[in-house]
């Protein structure tokens, strides 16, 4: 939806993600204050943005993958997982630095994906779910059972503080330093990406697979492909867990998340980068917000000591996420395009 | 020898009860093509209910366990009522996180109410053991068995001797067509989810025998799908069947390999049977067209 009074003269501004003056100010603006944030907020909301910018990339390589390509996934923690482990284990135990485990992670994560998509060859939609379910189960079990005496078993795994340089990666904001611009890079690629050839065979795909194959895609490179970017994204997502936490466990990964990182993409709207962003932090905050009132529950409700939080937050996030499907199952996303369209063609109706 | 036996015998009977599971997430799937995630939690919901009504109200056994089937058909209906039935029409994803979302909730209501603590069901169910040649077989476990196998003839005669089982095997056929012949599509959907509830309910009471009470029943009702899926997704035989086949074969897996490899024998199981054989055992062969 253009405003009144803008005309795109040629291809390349009729593409441009960021296309006014104003735009630019605001980006770079938005830019400046995300990277000066941790000098003004206090450490537990400099841990939230971490954790938002964490899940952020996991839920982009699944809104890749669910979104765009319409595969369902319910594996993407246990993705996340093999991520974190191979993170961890490169660094606890052969001592290699982040700047080389993150790529690493990315690809181990990236090859596991791609055995686990193998039998889109075959099937899709609900079985397809099922694999990715079995996935869910088979990861953490290997990891705990194969070689438990390297992995902790189910023990943490103590990974140790990330180096850059000189620097020693600590404390939360020096690891914001890390999380964030690797967000921004992941979201500006998943953008993109959406908008290439290959974009478009992955909507080809989900809108009509036997369509899109008798229009010329591949549709089983192009499964796998996006089977690929999706553990990519949960690899790295992993892999910068791991260096966060430092201290990482299988029950760190299990199938609530998957799902709740699903619900996210939900809440958001599927097949579209912001909403990732959207349904993360509408989500993440929402958890916070349940935490807070948990706390102070316990106070009422003393004979339910311990589970009154936990049972809290299950079924708030489960209640607005079912409330999502029923009433907008196109996400914050959609409301986001309705409000930008009522304010661009003011004081218009249409 | 014994112990190759004893191992089939393990999974014969712990497969009885996947098989009552894998029969309630058929019964829904079959007439609204939606595949019931929450049936897990449902199960819990089942062994919670016995709970309450036999263990904390002191109801008698014949008036508890009614009461128990009562409300898992309740819950059954709320669910389509409530959740399943605004998303007809909506893509597939939209159910299949609907369901999951669904047993997650399911699942924070009853750690609400009931708590984490695992809690024993009241023994209802004769005691002790049985010796076959060498192998030996829980009588609580010979007769979950048996009840599980009662529940499916019940309901496959159901399905074959009754009206409404005609008007619910007619609509698993065509909606619109069943709808044409006066069927309410509408009342088969919620009557498959009260009787899938109640199925629920009666496999979460016998594994909540076995096991205890508590959160971990859902878990169980997680390894069920595997067996759905090797029965084929359509076929009531298909999922005992199913389910009796990924008793054994964990059970043997578990035995004679190693341990660990049990927990995830049946997603392995599922993995091969979705490359080889994605429609089950004896499930319908899909044709698409564009």
């Amino acid at each position: 939806m253009r405003p009144c009074g803008t005309f795109d003269e040629n291809y390349a501004e009729d593409m441009a993600i960021v296309r006014t003056r104003l735009q630019w100010i605001l980006l770079i603006l938005g830019l400046v204050l995300l990277l000066a944030l941790p000098l003004f907020i206090s450490g537990p909301i400099v841990n939230l943005i971490n954790l938002i910018g964490i899940t952020v990339i996991a839920v982009h390589g699944l809104n890749i993958l669910t979104g765009y390509t319409g595969q369902i996934n319910l594996g993407q923690s246990a993705f996340m997982a093999v991520g974190a482990y191979t993170s961890g284990l490169l660094s606890a135990n052969l001592g290699v630095p982040f700047w080389i485990t993150l790529p690493c992670a990315a690809l181990s994560t990236g090859i596991v994906g791609l055995i686990f998509g193998l039998p889109s060859l075959r099937v899709k939609g609900f079985y397809l779910a099922m694999a990715t379910l079995a996935a869910q189960f088979i990861i953490p079990t290997l990891i705990v059972n194969i070689r438990a005496d390297i992995t902790g078993g189910v023990h943490s795994l103590v990974v140790p503080s990330p180096k850059l340089g000189g620097f020693v990666l600590r404390s939360s904001q020096s690891m914001y330093y890390i999380i964030i611009p690797l967000t921004i890079l992941m979201t500006f690629f998943a953008k993109n990406l959406a908008r290439t050839g290959v974009g478009r065979a992955f909507v080809a795909i989900r809108d009509n697979d036997l369509a899109a194959e008798v229009a010329g895609v591949n549709v089983f490179r192009y499964k796998l492909l996006a089977f690929f970017i999706c553990s990519v994204y949960a690899g790295v997502a992993g892999s910068l867990w791991a260096h966060w936490v430092r201290a990482i466990n299988p029950d760190h990964f299990t199938l609530m998340h998957s799902i709740w990182f699903l619900g996210m993409l939900i809440v958001g709207g599927m097949g579209s980068t912001v909403g990732a962003i959207f349904g993360v932090v509408f989500l993440r905050v929402l958890e916070e917000g349940t935490k807070i009132l948990g706390t102070n529950m316990i106070g009422l409700f003393p004979t339910l000591v311990g589970s009154v939080q936990a049972a809290l937050t299950v079924s708030v996030y489960g209640l607005v996420i079912i409330l999502f499907l029923i009433f907008e199952p196109r996400g914050l996303a959609h409301r986001w395009e309705m409000f930008k369209a009522s304010y661009r063609l003011r004081p218009f109706a249409y | 020898m014994t112990e190759l036996l004893q191992y089939i015998a393990n999974g014969f009977m712990v497969g009885g009860v996947y098989a009552l599971i894998a029969l309630g997430i058929v019964l829904i799937y079959k007439s609204t093509s939606v595949f019931n995630f929450a049936v897990g939690h449902m199960m819990m919901f089942g062994a919670f209910f016995c709970w309450t009504f036999i263990d904390a109200f002191k109801l008698p056994t014949w008036l508890g366990l009614p009461l128990c089937l009562i409300g898992g058909a309740a819950l059954g209906l709320l669910i389509e009522r409530l959740m399943m039935r605004p998303l007809i029409g909506q893509p597939i994803l939209s159910s299949i996180a609907m369901t999951l979302v669904v047993a997650y909730l399911l699942g924070g209501i009853a750690m609400a109410i009931w708590g984490v603590f695992q809690r024993p069901l009241p023994e209802f169910l004769p005691g002790g053991t049985l010796s076959i040649s060498g192998v030996v077989f829980s009588i609580e476990l010979v007769w979950s068995f048996f009840l599980a196998l009662a529940i499916f003839g019940i309901l496959a005669l159901f399905y074959q001797r009754t009206r409404t089982g005609l008007a619910m095997r007619a609509t698993a056929e065509d909606h619109q067509v069943a709808q044409a012949r006066g069927i309410s599509v509408r009342n088969v959907f919620g009557l498959s989810w009260a009787l899938a509830g109640m199925v629920a309910v009666a496999g979460g009471i016998l594994l909540g025998y076995q096991l205890g009470v508590s959160q971990y029943l859902s878990l169980v009702g997680l390894r069920a799908f595997p067996a759905v899926l090797l029965g084929g997704l359509e076929s009531i035989p298909g999922a005992v069947v199913g389910g009796i086949l990924v008793g054994i074969l964990e059970n043997l897996v578990g035995g004679l390999i190693n341990p660990w490899l049990m927990d995830i024998t049946p997603y392995i199981v599922v993995l091969l049977v979705l490359i080889i054989r994605p429609d089950g055992l004896f499930g319908l062969k899909r044709i698409e067209r564009i």
